[in-house]
């Protein structure tokens, strides 16, 4: 028997011990494959899934970063044919300085490829891009009989959008092409507006969201009654090379993700209360700009600007946090509301919650996103917290939402289910696949998916 | 899978009839739906247990369990395994027995060994072998103040729960690290179909509270808790009382 690591998420809530294995080739899947026995397998990336998605109790997890090169560009089309253990830090290294910047990046840029499929995710382009699978011409997956096959959306659209937001489930993603989106300049044009409470929040988005290619909204959790939802929203789109200002134009596509500092191993518990994250949150809202247009940032600034931080989730101490990320449909606003509301007078430490429209959802079975609004805010683990999340949960499955597989480690069940009514076709496709449940997660066992 | 705030997604119940292990399922059922295994004789009163319990909100499943019987823990289980992970299992089998039978029956006293302290280190060391291969679970042991230190009054009773409790905090230290955890749980007088009848003591609780120690302690991952919070420090006097003190206290 193989030592045992305990692996955990990005939440660091629950871990459990597994078999870790680096994997660099197909010949090394398949070699951990055969010897997985009866508590299974499932690949990791870089481990940005808040909860369980990435572990598996007493089984084997593939550590899919060893395998990490481009294998073809085309500079022409924009298309990239990746190993998926490659990040997308490391696309953007590669390629921003080419021109081309990844289709859809989410807040940190710390994720692998198959990571990106597996969890199919989204970022600040969704209303106008959709999410990364969409921009997958095809993925190679090694299933539970050996084989890899060839997967894209018209050869075999089942296997394919059950892979993608499937977490893992279908098999292990190996290679990818990805359709890279062309740049001009490496700067954004950011507009920032600052909203009094979630109305003129909710209205400003819905009324001029169409015209930025990115958008999000950043709102302050704990400002209560008639400031309840106050925010800042930025929005932007990539600069051409005409708009960088002159001493730019020379080097219009230069590029620099590096992490700047780290939070400590040991950060002191209590550090964060009620007291310092109001003030922290206050102080962020009063030095927002009330409006601002066209100001040049940098890509970490206006996409990552979490990833200057190491270890940023060490803050919230040794007992973890969770992040609640859900959706309701346009027209279900009342729903939102409640949701936030419930969670401001919850009165718990946590900073800002983000707020984003969807565009149209895609064929994904358990894909999140889906038109309507979105809600994520991190709060670190506290009484009363089960509770509180499992009695929201029922409010937004009466708004017909869903909670987001990547971020969730506390959902239940049946409520899961409820959320996703093509579970079932989901379940039959992974049954043919993986007749024997080689392919599992905590996650997996936990939702009974 | 025990989740990230602490709720399983099953449950058994080893001594599944007894009240600290039906009110502890009722209490874990009053936040989620779960599956309970009940762990037991086959008894009216196991039928009875599984029937509330269903009507509660739990997916119930019924497994036989004698503590007399040495090769049942290993059959009990396997069986409770054979329906998916134990995320939470509650060792809550015990007898008082008749003190003053058990200081003139010499049978009397080693039956009582066998149950209370004998059949739980079995039924441990199975649920651990399990959980350790599952990688994860947490194993909750009946411990007693009794144990803390043997009064004149119940000595056979109170050198079994010592032992129990020797037992379970080593195997505790034993699993760090598997992802599995070991809740040692020490209650005072529980009012409860087992000390029936008999005087209270002071600091005396119920199976209730009880449950929320067990799931608060599952909860937040503690090793060891007392029920009432309050004897902790009561036994800690009484653990230093000089002998000829303690053996006159009227208890």
């Amino acid at each position: 028997m193989s030592e045992s690591t305990l692996l955990n998420g990005w939440g660091r809530t629950a871990p459990t011990p597994a078999v870790l294995t680096p994997v660099h080739d197909d010949a090394e899947v398949r070699a951990v494959l055969a010897a997985a026995g009866g508590r299974g397998v499932v690949a990791r990336g870089l481990a940005r899934s808040y909860g369980d998605a990435a572990q598996n109790a007493g089984g084997h997890v593939l550590d899919m970063t060893a395998a990490n090169q481009v294998l073809s560009f085309d500079p022409e089309t924009g298309l990239v044919d990746v190993e998926a253990g490659i990040s997308l830090d490391e696309l953007m290294n590669r390629f921003v300085p080419q021109g081309f910047f990844v289709p859809v990046t989410p807040g940190t840029r710390l994720v692998t490829v198959g990571g990106a499929i597996g969890a199919d995710i989204h970022g600040k382009n969704h209303h106008v891009a959709g999410s990364f699978a969409q921009h997958v011409r095809w993925l190679d997956l090694l299933t539970a009989d050996g084989q890899v096959r060839r997967v894209s959306p018209e050869q075999d659209p089942d296997l394919f959008w059950a892979t993608a937001g499937g977490m893992g489930l279908t098999g292990v993603i190996l290679r990818a092409q990805v359709q890279m989106k062309r740049i001009e300049s490496s700067r954004c044009l950011v507009d920032t507006d600052r909203t009094p409470d979630l109305d003129s929040l909710m209205t400003l988005l819905a009324e001029t969201d169409h015209l930025y290619e990115y958008s999000v909204a950043w709102i302050d959790t704990l400002a209560k009654g008639k400031r309840m939802g106050r925010s800042v929203v930025t929005r932007g789109r990539f600069a051409t090379l005409d708009e960088l200002p002159e001493k730019r134009k020379a080097d219009p596509l230069k590029y620099h993700g590096s992490i700047k500092l780290s939070v400590p191993d040991v950060f002191p518990p209590g550090l964060l209360n009620l007291a310092t994250v109001a003030a922290f949150n206050e102080l962020w809202y009063r030095k927002s700009p009330k409006r601002k247009r066209d100001q040049l940032q940098s890509i970490p600034t206006f996409f990552h600007p979490l990833d200057a931080v190491g270890g940023w989730n060490r803050i919230y101490g040794p007992r973890g946090f969770v992040q609640y990320q859900v959706t309701v449909p346009f027209g279900q606003e009342e729903a939102m509301r409640e949701v936030l509301d419930r969670l401001s007078s919850f009165g718990t430490a946590s900073f800002l919650a983000v707020l984003k429209r969807f565009g149209p959802g895609n064929p994904g079975m358990l894909s999140y996103p889906s038109p309507g609004w979105t809600l994520a805010l991190d709060i670190p683990v506290m009484k009363g917290l089960a509770g509180l999340l499992d009695s929201l949960d029922e409010v937004v499955i009466a708004a017909d939402g869903r909670t987001y597989l990547a971020k969730d480690s506390r959902v239940r069940p049946e409520t899961f289910e409820k959320m996703y009514p093509r579970l079932e076709e989901f379940r039959a496709v992974r049954k043919q696949v993986d007749p024997d449940g080689v392919f599992t997660s905590d996650l997996a066992r936990r939702l009974a998916l | 899978m025990i989740d990230a705030l602490g709720s399983p997604g099953s449950l058994l119940l080893v001594g599944g009839t007894s009240d600290i292990a039906v009110a502890t399922a009722r209490r874990y059922l009053a936040e989620r739906p779960l599956r309970v295994v009940v762990a037991a004789r086959d008894t009216p009163r196991r039928a009875a247990v599984a029937d509330e319990l269903r009507t509660a909100g739990a997916d119930v499943q019924v497994v036989d369990f004698d503590a007399e019987d040495p090769g049942s823990a290993e059959r009990m289980v396997a069986a409770a395994a054979g329906g998916g992970d134990i995320d939470v299992a509650v060792i809550a089998f015990g007898q008082l027995g008749d003190q003053d039978q058990l200081a003139s029956d010499p049978a009397a006293a080693a039956a009582l060994g066998q149950v209370n302290y004998v059949a739980p280190v079995v039924a441990g060391t199975v649920l651990a072998n399990r959980m350790r291969s599952q990688g994860h679970g947490a194993i909750v042991a009946l411990s007693s103040v009794a144990g803390e230190r043997a009064r004149r009054s119940n000595y056979v009773y109170g050198s079994t729960k010592a032992g129990v409790d020797a037992f379970y905090s080593g195997l505790a230290d034993s699993l760090v690290g598997t992802g599995v955890s070991v809740l040692v749980v020490r209650p005072g007088f529980v009012r409860s179909k087992m000390t029936e009848g008999l005087p209270e003591a002071p600091l005396s609780t119920t199976p209730e509270a009880v449950a929320e120690a067990i799931v608060t302690g599952v909860r937040k991952g503690r090793h060891t808790v007392w029920v009432p919070g309050a004897m902790r420090w009561v036994m800690s006097g009484l653990r230093h009382t000089p002998r000829a003190v303690f053996r006159r206290l009227p208890f």
